[in-house]
């Protein structure tokens, strides 16, 4: 390792790299599994969010390894150190999810935790593995009736042509694509964009695991042909008529301060559309990325609650 | 017949020239675990111009992907890149092939000179509003990599295709095709999706001999 990765990294003695990592075939293709913690200790699954990868996790997971759990992380297909994949769909993320689950090698339910589009993900987990879970977190993935936060209008005919037309043309050229290489300190700048409350010394971090470092320079791992931005008819607020049938503890917790990258659900929205008997937390002045902001508060509440309820 | 393969994002796509012509293209677009037809069907004898028919990811001669993963709107964006290929073209889509059709339409509103859509298998997918999700599975010794993929199968059988969808695509249409009849609807299947497009001015029931002829002059 480099001095100037070793630089960065020790810029943030607080968060730790994974103990362990393997790899988990899906049906063809292989994702990236990490581990923190005691490997004989209660499971507990993490799932990212889109355009995220396992690496996001190194502030949070640490904290709650410490408080006993083994924590588990995958990086999505086509994410951080997982194959790039020929299609990407939600249904195959979901498939892959339960696969992870399946390689721990237990058939006892778990506990769940997923960010964003993985709190999404876990949410659908609790329904259509009901067995297998045994509660879920889901940190700033609540749906919300007006769907995502940065959505084209669909009445607006030239808006929707170039939403249309764009992610089209993006495919016309996607197979030859590759990331933009750039310094540390560029790629840090461009993410924090789509992360702006998100501190550089973390998002410089999050280069040194998330990015690979080529003749040219540093480019994010992240398959190319993946474009941000929802694309197809599929809604997060199809989830909601759903979300009270699940009849397992549950914790939600969102950021009140509205992101690019959030589903701007706001807390009187989120809180009656959750299971019965949820817990909820609606934290002031945080944002999207609850877990980064705050990890020692949302892995405190996390535990709290993963202690009455297992 | 000849057959030409485009290399798309990650697939090898099997684009057929069934028959010579003068005039713009017509493309055929082929239903759930079809491939494309070897010679122009019946229906389309009346066309002068060339007759191509694509052969979706998964399907026919095309290359199978690794682990599913199957959306209409990658398909949509097989179809680009035959749009990519020929320039404008006309649309006959049987059943799923339909349906992306119309999304292909949509998205390039002033590329495609008009859409058949016929019966076939794939017409409805998964309905028109979400039901119980779940997960699908398939049967690892079914997948020796030949076509039509399983994962295909099962993945747009069952993929949601809500009505408001359909009609976003078919407004954009009527708002920048120029045609004033674009889409024509000779299916005697009729999922949420198609009739929600059937309120459209710009689409009618007609008969496809009939349809093709008009789109043919366009």
């Amino acid at each position: 390792m480099s001095n100037e990765i070793d630089f960065i990294r020790s810029s943030l003695p607080q968060a730790q790299r994974p103990d362990r990592s393997r790899r988990v075939d899906v049906g063809g293709i292989e994702v990236s599994v990490v581990e923190w913690g005691d490997e004989t200790s209660q499971p507990l699954l993490l799932a990212h969010g889109g355009f995220d990868f396992a690496g996001t996790w190194d502030l949070f997971a640490p904290l709650l390894a410490e408080q006993g759990f083994r924590v588990v992380a995958w990086d999505q297909r086509g994410h951080g150190d997982s194959d790039m994949a020929d299609l990407y769909t939600w249904e195959a993320d979901m498939r892959d999810a339960a696969r992870v689950i399946e390689s721990l090698g237990t058939s006892k339910p778990i506990p769940v935790l997923g960010h964003s589009k993985g709190g999404g993900m876990m949410n659908q987990l609790a329904e259509v593995l009901p067995h297998r879970v045994s509660a879920v977190i889901n940190l700033d993935g609540i749906p919300n009736e007006r769907g995502f936060t940065n959505q084209v209008d669909r009445s607006d005919v030239n808006a929707l042509a170039a939403e249309l037309s764009g992610w089209l043309d993006h495919r016309r050229k996607a197979g030859q694509m590759s990331r933009r290489a750039d310094t540390i300190e560029g790629l840090a700048e461009r993410r924090k964009l789509m992360n702006p409350r998100l501190s550089t010394e973390w998002l410089k971090y999050l280069v040194t695991v998330g990015a690979r470092c080529d003749d040219d320079g540093w480019r994010w791992k992240i398959d190319p042909t993946l474009r941000f931005g929802p694309s197809g008819a599929w809604r997060p607020e199809w989830a909601i008529p759903r979300l009270r049938g699940l009849h397992v503890p549950y914790l939600g917790v969102i950021g009140t301060v509205k992101e690019e990258m959030g589903w701007g659900t706001t807390p009187e929205e989120a809180f009656p559309i959750l299971p019965e008997g949820a817990e909820f937390h609606a934290l002031a002045d945080t944002g999207h990325f609850v877990h980064i902001e705050r990890p020692d508060y949302v892995a405190e509440i996390t535990n709290d609650f993963l202690g009455r309820v297992l | 017949m000849t057959t030409t393969f485009l290399e798309h994002v990650r697939s090898r796509l099997a684009l057929h020239e069934l028959r010579d012509g003068q005039g713009h293209p017509l493309l055929i677009l082929h239903g759930l675990g079809e491939r494309s037809p070897s010679a122009a069907p019946e229906v389309v004898q009346g066309w002068r111009g060339p007759i191509f028919a694509l052969d979706f990811t998964g399907h026919g001669a095309s290359s199978v992907p690794v682990g599913g993963g199957y959306t209409c709107e990658a398909l949509m964006s097989d179809a680009d890149a035959v749009l990519a290929e020929l320039g404008p073209v006309t649309l006959l889509g049987y059943g799923l092939g339909g349906y992306v059709g119309l999304l292909l339409f949509g998205s390039r509103p002033t590329e495609i000179k008009g859409l058949v859509i016929e019966d076939g298998p794939g017409l409805d997918g998964g309905g028109g509003r979400p039901t119980s999700p779940r997960l699908l599975h398939v049967s690892a010794s079914d997948l020796d990599g030949s076509t039509p993929d399983p994962w295909a199968m099962a993945e747009l059988a069952s993929d949601i295709r809500p009505p408001s969808y359909a009609a976003d695509h078919v407004r954009q249409i009527e708002a920048l095709s120029e045609l004033e009849l674009a889409v024509s609807v000779t299916s005697l299947g009729r999922p949420e999706w198609l009739t929600a497009i059937l309120e459209s001015p710009v689409v009618v029931e007609s008969d496809a001999t009939a349809a093709l002829s008009t789109f043919a002059s366009l």
